[in-house]
């Protein structure tokens, strides 16, 4: 009865939808790309020059190394760990299943910079464990592993989330066929469930990444803010920015939305790729 | 390699998918499991395959305790109802599999299996396939290289969980026959799981009826259709009628019908079930009849009659729309019914599960 219903579209129709993608396009110029562009405007208003040498400042450096070296410390653990997780929870049934399923999510519920509180209170000087970890000499707050341990937990979830439901969907067939076969534990996983998954492992890891770079909150907490030691990228941002050093700020931040533009392409031809 | 399982349970939380199967399987036989789903025959066929564990019982293998045995090491050959092949590789690489995850020690050099690959390509009558991903093929010709994966370990056991199940009708009877033939080719002995009869009974040496994690009844067509072991045995082979009778000294009677055709049975009188299959009864026109007929179809070659009684509907037979019976047939004709064969049990309180007569419960009039 309802196809019956159907009349012609009235010419007055039309002018919804062509109102509706009109607003898009002026949401996304004025929330995406006007910030996009005025960040590289920013950077590059003093001219090519200014701009190398305010991304070759030691400091700047340092934080785009420290950086890159929190990214490449968590992005093969939390795939390790997302791989091992979601395979538990896909293919095998034990008791506190769901609860594993919660605890991946946790950090998706929790904000950051509260984490980085958490860390502080457990490992920092006055903390829980601080004077165990004074005893023997082991720094973890205001240092690289607090870095790493507040950006690990923010990440977490991400190689999971996308792995989980593809192993969900492929079910155990595939493994067991192999297992009849005489395969290994590690053959199965090496020849059966890792080609399987694997674009949604590579696009994980990319949304990790870009996640992992991008960290501000929980890190600001744990790290001290020590240029040239302790800062990261998004916390150099900041710095510059504080110190009225306006260019400076835009040329760090350039780099960043370069990462971010890089993670976005690489992401969109994994989605491509993952889905031939 | 002769199977034995002896009294094996296997419950999932609450349920009790394996209630005590003792089964023998001789070497090189081809026997079907047969059951409705949910009667626990893909776990009796995992389990053997070492992909599930039962909670109690034995089984054994030529003698050897497969239960200390990982899947891996039990060499049988698993085929399942939708492939599980590997979509990643190509047809050659699926089939060598199982080769190429030997230990180095045990495992045959590539051209040994590239010519193990050929033969077993050219044997499956899928030898121009081979380069082609599983996603490039019909359901036929995965099924068939899924079989090729699994014979490429020249198994000792094969087991096939509904292998025809996603297949059409017609792929479905040419790959019974050509199963049968790999079958005898390979000599193996071979479990298959279905739920459909005719591939039963049409395939394996021997079928085994499982209803509700127990075994019903093990035999051939015949045996299994004409006496059936158990109401639920009688209701699966297609006995949707169902009437009560009585006995006396072995003799069915009922009103309306006309037992003659019916052997005497060594049962105690008294309230009786017969239940029948609509084909195997003929409706035969009479004055005053109990049945009145309300609707003739015809599939083309059975001509199916729907009977009411007293103005409820009933149930329907079928018969041949040739035969000479048909022809008296119309609508409003008032009939009794001949059944040809049909199977008879004492009437008492049946359980939840409709699985045997359980003569210490007290009898009971069957309403129905």
């Amino acid at each position: 009865m309802n196809t019956l219903a159907l009349s012609p579209p009235r010419p007055r129709a039309s002018l919804v939808p062509k109102l509706l993608i009109g607003l898009a396009v002026v949401l996304t110029a004025l929330l995406v790309i006007a910030p996009l562009t005025y960040i590289f405007y920013r950077a590059l208003s003093e001219g090519w020059a200014v701009y190398a040498k305010n991304i070759t400042d030691p400091q700047t450096l340092h934080a785009i190394w420290l950086t890159a070296l929190v990214a490449l410390i968590v992005v093969p653990v939390n795939m390790a760990f997302g791989i091992a997780a979601a395979w538990a929870v896909a293919k095998h049934r034990f008791p506190g299943r769901g609860l594993l399923v919660t605890l991946i999510e946790i950090p998706f519920s929790i904000s950051p910079i509260i984490a980085g509180i958490c860390y502080l209170l457990l490992y920092g000087r006055q903390g829980l464990l601080g004077p165990f970890l004074l005893e023997h000499d082991l720094k973890i707050m205001f240092a690289l592993p607090g870095i790493v341990l507040v950006t690990m937990f923010v990440t977490a979830p991400f190689v999971a989330r996308e792995v989980l439901p593809l192993m969900q969907a492929q079910g155990t067939e595939q493994e067991e066929a192999a297992v009849t076969l005489g395969a290994s534990g590690w053959q199965i996983f090496r020849r059966v469930t890792l080609p399987n998954i694997k674009w949604a492992l590579l696009y994980g890891a990319v949304l990790c990444s870009a996640r992992a770079v991008g960290e501000f909150g929980g890190v600001s907490v744990v790290s001290g803010n020590v240029r040239g030691q302790t800062n990261t990228l998004p916390l150099q941002v900041e710095l510059l920015f504080n110190d009225l050093n306006v260019v400076g700020a835009f040329a760090a931040a350039s780099t960043l939305t370069l990462i971010a533009l890089v993670a976005l392409v690489v992401k969109s031809l994994l989605e491509v790729r993952g889905k031939g | 390699m002769s199977i034995i399982v002896q009294n094996m349970t296997k419950r999932f939380g609450r349920t009790e998918v394996l209630r005590g199967i003792d089964l023998t399987i001789e070497s090189g036989e081809l026997v079907a499991l047969l059951g409705p789903s949910g009667s626990g025959k893909t776990t009796l066929l995992k389990i053997i395959a070492g992909l599930e564990w039962p909670d109690a019982g034995r089984l054994q293998v030529e003698g050897a305790d497969w239960l200390q045995l990982a899947a891996q090491d039990r060499r049988i050959g698993f085929v399942f109802q939708h492939y599980a092949l590997f979509p990643h590789m190509t047809v050659r690489d699926n089939i060598a599999f199982g080769l190429t995850v030997r230990p180095r020690a045990e495992r045959p050099g590539k051209a040994v299996i590239d010519a193990k690959v050929d033969e077993l390509l050219e044997f499956l009558q899928i030898a121009p396939l081979g380069e082609r991903y599983p996603l490039q093929l019909s359901g036929g010709q995965r099924q068939r290289v899924a079989l090729g994966r699994a014979l490429a370990i020249q198994p000792t056991v094969l087991l096939l969980d509904e292998p025809f199940g996603a297949l059409d009708a017609a792929v479905r009877r040419d790959l019974r026959q050509w199963l049968r033939g790999v079958h005898d080719a390979t000599g193996s002995t071979t479990i298959f799981v279905t739920h459909d009869q005719e591939e039963a009974f049409e395939l394996a040496d021997r079928v085994v009826v499982m209803g509700e994690g127990r075994i019903e009844q093990i035999g051939h067509a015949d045996q299994i259709v004409d006496h059936p072991a158990s109401p639920f045995v009688a209701r699966f082979m297609g006995a949707t009628i169902e009437l009560p009778v009585t006995l006396t000294a072995g003799r069915a009677e009922g009103e309306g019908l006309d037992l003659s055709h019916l052997p005497r049975r060594a049962l105690p009188d008294g309230p009786a079930t017969l239940f029948l299959r609509p084909a195997d009864v003929t409706p035969v026109p009479t004055a005053n009849g109990r049945w009145r007929i309300c609707r003739l179809t015809s599939t083309g070659s059975l001509l199916r009659v729907d009977l009411d009684e007293g103005g409820t509907p009933g149930f329907s037979v079928d018969l041949p729309r040739r035969a000479p019976q048909a022809r008296a047939l119309t609508v409003g004709t008032r009939v009794n019914l001949a059944p040809e064969a049909g199977a008879l049990f004492s009437t008492v309180a049946e359980r939840s599960s409709p699985a045997r007569g359980d003569t210490t419960q007290p009898l009971k009039e069957h309403s129905a």
